[in-house]
């Protein structure tokens, strides 16, 4: 369990990454916190011929509210939202979801980027990006382009990605306090990938839920937004009454996925898991 | 002041905490790296192995004239089949190693060994055990004529009058699925060779170093004098360092012909692929009880799956056998019928792991204690107490004589600790509100520290069992212990150094204790079947005894008294009803400088003792409070009680430790670990993100109760408790699940009890996840 031989590149400035970047292509790879990385390097199951080490750009390390958004430099670690980042919903739903992510010393070195980046299915921050609709600023040396959370993931450890791009900042929309959060996974043990989990955030006025959202992840190859039960809560009056929806809507959404199955968890199963992810973020949102 | 009963930290921890234990890997640094190639298929004979021109890599073609591991059980039954170090014609499982690759690094020697090709003529592997036993299934092993290679058989008498008398006959098919003992250290060896002397050294994580040394010497055709084995600091072994493997024999081979040091350390998915496992296991058992409830006959059907090999010394018996002769436990009934086979299939070999099949058996008796209860309309605890060993000694239906124990009492005292009334009411409110909540209940025996006569009784060629330990107090008073045994982790020396401070006066600091090293210690069995502190700690204090009868003469001599009046403690030799005192410093020193003085003495201080006790049980009762749920299959372990009857504690907290890690292994046992194959014998679970040893969020506090039943068949009077916490714990945990789905009528039967299995078992009940 040794990597592959590669070479070590630790540009200074974000320029000179994006040239290294132009210049190596496929024959490189980004090294942000390394905790996915480098265990696929020891498994050689990635062999690099190259990595380009990040953890010096500046440029890169910023985490600020700005103009409504909530943008994420690329070398923002998890553990930078153990406490909320931001008043309102939005930070007190990341500091949730955070603590399911890993374990301690993991969330000190891996990065809210990396894990979009990896894009694997059951990433806690893939699931939020998804579902609150994040934006993704991917630079190179051609030039600076947005990508919506809907264009970005294309399936396990894919995304929109280029070779020679580096994801910048993730922009997430911050949420007026009118807003409610709910977040629940499952999992085998604490810190492990999510076997099925559901985020679900609402917005309430004058009792009745004017905008929502519903994501899912841990099954398929990308975490899902529930857009159709989405526009089912709209208009919802968000009082006890809610209880039978939301047992309607867990119900649903048990029929909206394609779970795959592995050892831990069979389809029949990890629909069983949405199903009670779904109601449980909900109610913790609502009720 | 005695120091037997005292919480003494451990004199081990001051180093393993502040970084300066010293395992394996901290002393292979200089040595060249080896890189084992290992089988990608399950089964296949060998057509070719293309290895690369630059490298140094040896096959089985250059190892003919080693001989394979072949360990011998005198038994009818047992058919032995040998394990080429590495295999010339023929792959056996999935991981096996089939070429070794020395290199400057470990890196570079994975960098030689993915370039050795592997031409492979894959055949049909055999995974299952059950398929292994079918009557047309190829045999795994081409010279044994059947998949079993070793059975077990008995039937009492009265078994059918039994049946026949049956007011309830209780069935039950019982699925342990495989598991690895998961050591926080893997395996790894340094093999040093000197060039002076022409030996080598190796140093390994081992549990039997002596064991280790003449295993391999057989193996190789040397002289064990030329073959010195040190165990230093080891991370674990829990049964799976105790074998001799094929990596170690290569290593000791490669030092002699390369005339150098070579090193390997494992990594984690070497270990989970091609160390050892156990407990792959399915037992059926049909329960004939009377109305009362009183068992009257047990009649089981055992299968253990013992993988490709048998391990050497203990052989691929110590499972079924196991089975064979203690599946009654705790309980009193005269007939019983049993067979019990180990089927051998392409996979990796069995090995012992703590409690050796008595998770499985106490599952399995504990399971079917509840249908019966369940069945009868007998409170749980209620059909235990009618049915466990009272009087003593009690002889099993086996022939096995079990020492006073505290079978009901145990039991007792956990259920009032647990206060069962209000935890019943608790469990009706919380059912209102669609919380499930459970209690179970797991009895049982674990023998332990038992000598020769046990394992003789099972027809070992090899036959472990006895300590033998020097003890020897030096001219200022210090003591040095060498000891045949070879802790892996459990606080072993400060154990002794209590027991052997009390024999002679003086503090545990001033005792050191030496083990792990053949050259400088007794022959010795090492470290397994709870046995370390019942004979270990008998012979260290029945040296250390003689030691005492030594000092005290010499200290009567110089103070005119009788040896009968002088007391050994707090560092003095006193004479009794006097203000007399001599230090005992100052008696050793007598002991060796004037030694003229003392005739009929040799000089110095200098005594062995061999321990070979006939064994002892230890017993305890464990209650599990769970809460399920039923949605998503989650198991929380709400509390866990232990009341343990060990004997006497020699250090209280050292016990508690043993206690705590062999429960946290079982609620691993019992909830998360399970070693999947696919249908080819491809390993599925070979990493820590889908072998899943529960971390310290998934384990309760656990909460332990001592009784201590004192026993005249250990010479300490303390009783083993390596291995309880591991044996108890699934029975309880599964009991709990059970008795929180009752409203649903579930029983389960299979361990791991995960999520999924849970959820499946209620879907099949008609209790849907919102669908
Ligand atoms: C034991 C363990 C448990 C874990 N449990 C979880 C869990 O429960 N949930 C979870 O979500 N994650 C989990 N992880 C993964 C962890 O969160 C990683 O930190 C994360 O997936 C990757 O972030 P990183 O910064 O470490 O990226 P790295 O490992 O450095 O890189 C990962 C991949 O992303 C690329 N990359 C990284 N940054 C960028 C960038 N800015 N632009 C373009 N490409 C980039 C890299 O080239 C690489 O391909 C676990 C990891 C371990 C070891």
């Amino acid at each position: 369990m040794k990597a592959a031989a590669f070479d070590y590149l630790r540009p200074a400035s974000l320029g000179e990454a994006l040239a290294l970047l132009a210049t190596h292509k496929d024959d490189c790879k980004i090294l942000a916190g390394g905790q996915s990385l480098v265990p696929a390097m020891n498994f050689r199951l990635a062999r690099p011929a190259i990595l380009i080490d990040i953890n010096d750009l500046d440029e890169l390390d910023h985490l600020r509210a700005d103009a409504g958004q909530l943008k994420i430099g690329a070398l923002t670690r998890h553990a930078a939202f153990h406490r909320p980042v931001v008043e309102g919903p939005l930070g007190t739903l990341l500091a949730k979801v955070v603590r399911h992510i890993a374990h301690y010393p993991i969330r000190q070195r891996g990065t809210f980027a990396g894990s979009l980046s990896h894009a694997d299915p059951a990433s806690e921050w893939c699931l939020v990006a998804t579902t609150l609709r994040a934006e993704m600023v991917a630079k190179s040396a051609r030039g600076e382009r947005v990508i919506a959370a809907s264009d970005f993931f294309h399936g396990t450890f894919t995304t929109a990605l280029e070779p020679d791009e580096i994801l910048a900042e993730i922009r997430l929309p911050i949420m007026t306090p009118d807003w409610r959060v709910g977040f629940y996974e499952f999992s085998r043990r604490a810190g492990d990938f999510a076997l099925g989990m559901a985020v679900a955030a609402a917005k309430v006025e004058d009792g009745t839920i004017r905008e929502a959202r519903l994501g899912v992840g841990g099954v398929g190859d990308r975490a899902i937004r529930l857009g159709a039960l989405e526009d089912q809560l709209v208009g919802t009056p968000a009082s006890s009454d809610v209880i039978d929806s939301i047992d309607r809507i867990a119900r649903e959404a048990r029929g909206m996925i394609e779970p795959s199955g592995d050892i831990h968890a069979s389809p029949e199963y990890r629909r069983d898991l949405i199903a009670a992810s779904v109601k449980r973020a909900l109610t913790e949102a609502l009720a | 002041m005695n120091w037997i009963g005292r919480r003494l930290p451990r004199l081990e921890d001051p180093a393993l905490l502040k970084g300066g234990g010293s395992y394996v890997a901290d002393r292979a640094s200089k040595a060249a790296a080896v890189c084992f190639v290992r089988s990608p298929v399950a089964r296949g004979t060998i057509v070719d192995i293309e290895i690369p021109s630059d490298g140094i890599i040896f096959t089985g073609r250059d190892l003919v004239d080693v001989k394979p591991i072949r360990p011998i059980l005198h038994r009818p039954d047992y058919v032995a089949i040998g394990q080429p170090v590495l295999p010339v014609d023929r792959v056996s499982f999935c991981g096996q190693a089939i070429a070794v690759v020395v290199a400057d690094d470990p890196a570079l020697a994975e960098d030689v060994a993915e370039q050795v090709f592997v031409d492979i003529d894959v055949a049909d592997a055999i995974i299952d055990f059950e398929a292994a036993l079918a009557l047309d299934a190829t045999p795994v092993h081409p010279d044994a004529a059947s998949n079993v290679l070793v059975e077990g058989r008995m039937r009492t008498q009265g078994l059918d009058k039994a049946f026949a008398d049956a007011a309830e006959i209780v069935t039950l098919d019982v699925r342990s699925h495989r598991q690895s003992a998961a050591p926080m250290e893997n395996r790894g060896g340094l093999a040093e060779y000197d060039a002076a002397s022409g030996r080598v050294t190796l140093t390994a994580s081992v549990q039997m170093p002596h064991m280790l040394r003449t295993g391999i010497a057989d193996t190789l055709g040397m002289p064990e004098s030329d073959l010195r084995v040190i165990a230093p600091d080891v991370g674990g072994g829990f049964g799976q360092k105790m074998s001799l493997f094929p990596e170690y024999v290569v290593l000791v081979w490669l030092a002699r012909k390369l005339k150098r040091s070579v090193a390997w350390i494992e990594d984690r998915r070497e270990n989970l692929l091609a160390s050892a496992h156990g407990r792959d296991q399915a037992f059926s058992l049909r329960g004939a009880f009377a109305g009362d409830g009183r068992l009257l006959g047990l009649d089981a059907d055992l299968r253990s799956n013992i993988g490709a090999f048998s391990c050497y010394p203990v052989t691929c018996g110590v499972e079924p056998l196991m089975a064979f002769a203690e599946l009654p436990g705790p309980y009193d009934f005269a007939e019983y019928g049993v067979r019990s086979r180990g089927v051998t299939t392409n996979t990796c070999m069995m090995a012992p792991y703590r409690g050796v099949s008595r998770p499985t058996l106490t599952f399995s008796m504990e399971r079917m204690m509840d249908v019966a209860a369940k069945r009868l309309g007998i409170d749980a605890a209620e059909i235990r107490r009618r049915n466990l060993i009272k009087t003593f000694p009690h002889r099993s239906p086996t022939g096995l004589v079990y020492d006073e124990g505290s079978y009901l009492q145990a039991m007792e005292v956990a259920l009032d600790a647990a206060d069962l009334p209000a935890f019943r009411e608790r469990q009706a409110a919380m059912r209102e509100r669609g919380q499930y909540l459970g209690v179970g209940l797991s009895v049982f025996s674990e023998r332990t520290g038992y000598g020769t006569p046990a394992y003789a009784a099972r027809g070992m060629e090899i036959v472990p069992g006895y300590e033998i330990v020097d003890c020897s107090m030096d001219p200022s008073g210090d003591v040095v212990l060498r000891i045949g045994s070879s802790p892996h982790g459990q606080g072993l020396k400060t154990s002794l150094a209590q027991l052997v401070s009390d024999e002679l006066g003086i503090e545990p600091q001033r005792i050191r204790i030496i083990s792990g090293d053949t050259d400088a210690t007794p022959y010795g069995w090492g470290t397994f079947a709870s046995r370390s502190m019942v004979i270990a700690g008998g012979a260290s204090k029945l040296a250390a005894g003689k030691v005492a009868v030594k000092l005290k003469t010499i200290a009567a001599t110089l103070m005119e008294t009788s040896p009968d009046n002088i007391e050994l403690k707090d560092g003095w030799a006193r004479v009794s009803h006097s203000n007399q005192a001599m230090e005992i410093g100052a008696l050793a020193r007598a002991a060796y400088h004037q030694s003229h003085r003392f005739k009929g003495l040799l000089p110095g201080l200098h005594e062995s003792a061999v321990y070979d006790p006939g064994g002892t049980f230890s017993n305890a009762c464990h209650v599990a409070m769970v809460e399920v749920d039923i949605e998503t299959g989650g198991v929380r372990i709400e509390r866990f009680l232990v009341a343990e009857d060990a004997g006497v504690l020699i250090n209280p907290m050292i016990v508690d430790g043993q206690i705590t890690g062999g429960v946290a292994q079982g609620i691993a046992n019992a909830l998360f670990e399970e070693i999947v194959y696919d249908d080819t014998g491809n390993l599925l679970t070979a990493s820590f993100a889908d072998y899943l040893p529960p971390t310290a969020a998934e384990i309760p506090e656990i909460e332990i109760m001592h009784m201590e039943t004192v026993s005249p068949e250990s010479v300490t009077k303390a009783k083993g408790v390596g291995e309880g916490g591991a044996i108890g714990a699934p029975a309880a945990i599964v009991n709990a699940i059970c008795d929180a789905l009752s409203p649903f009528g579930i029983e389960l039967f299979e361990l791991p009890a995960t999520p999924q299995r849970i959820r499946e078992a209620l879907r099949r009940a008609g209790v849907a996840t919102y669908a």
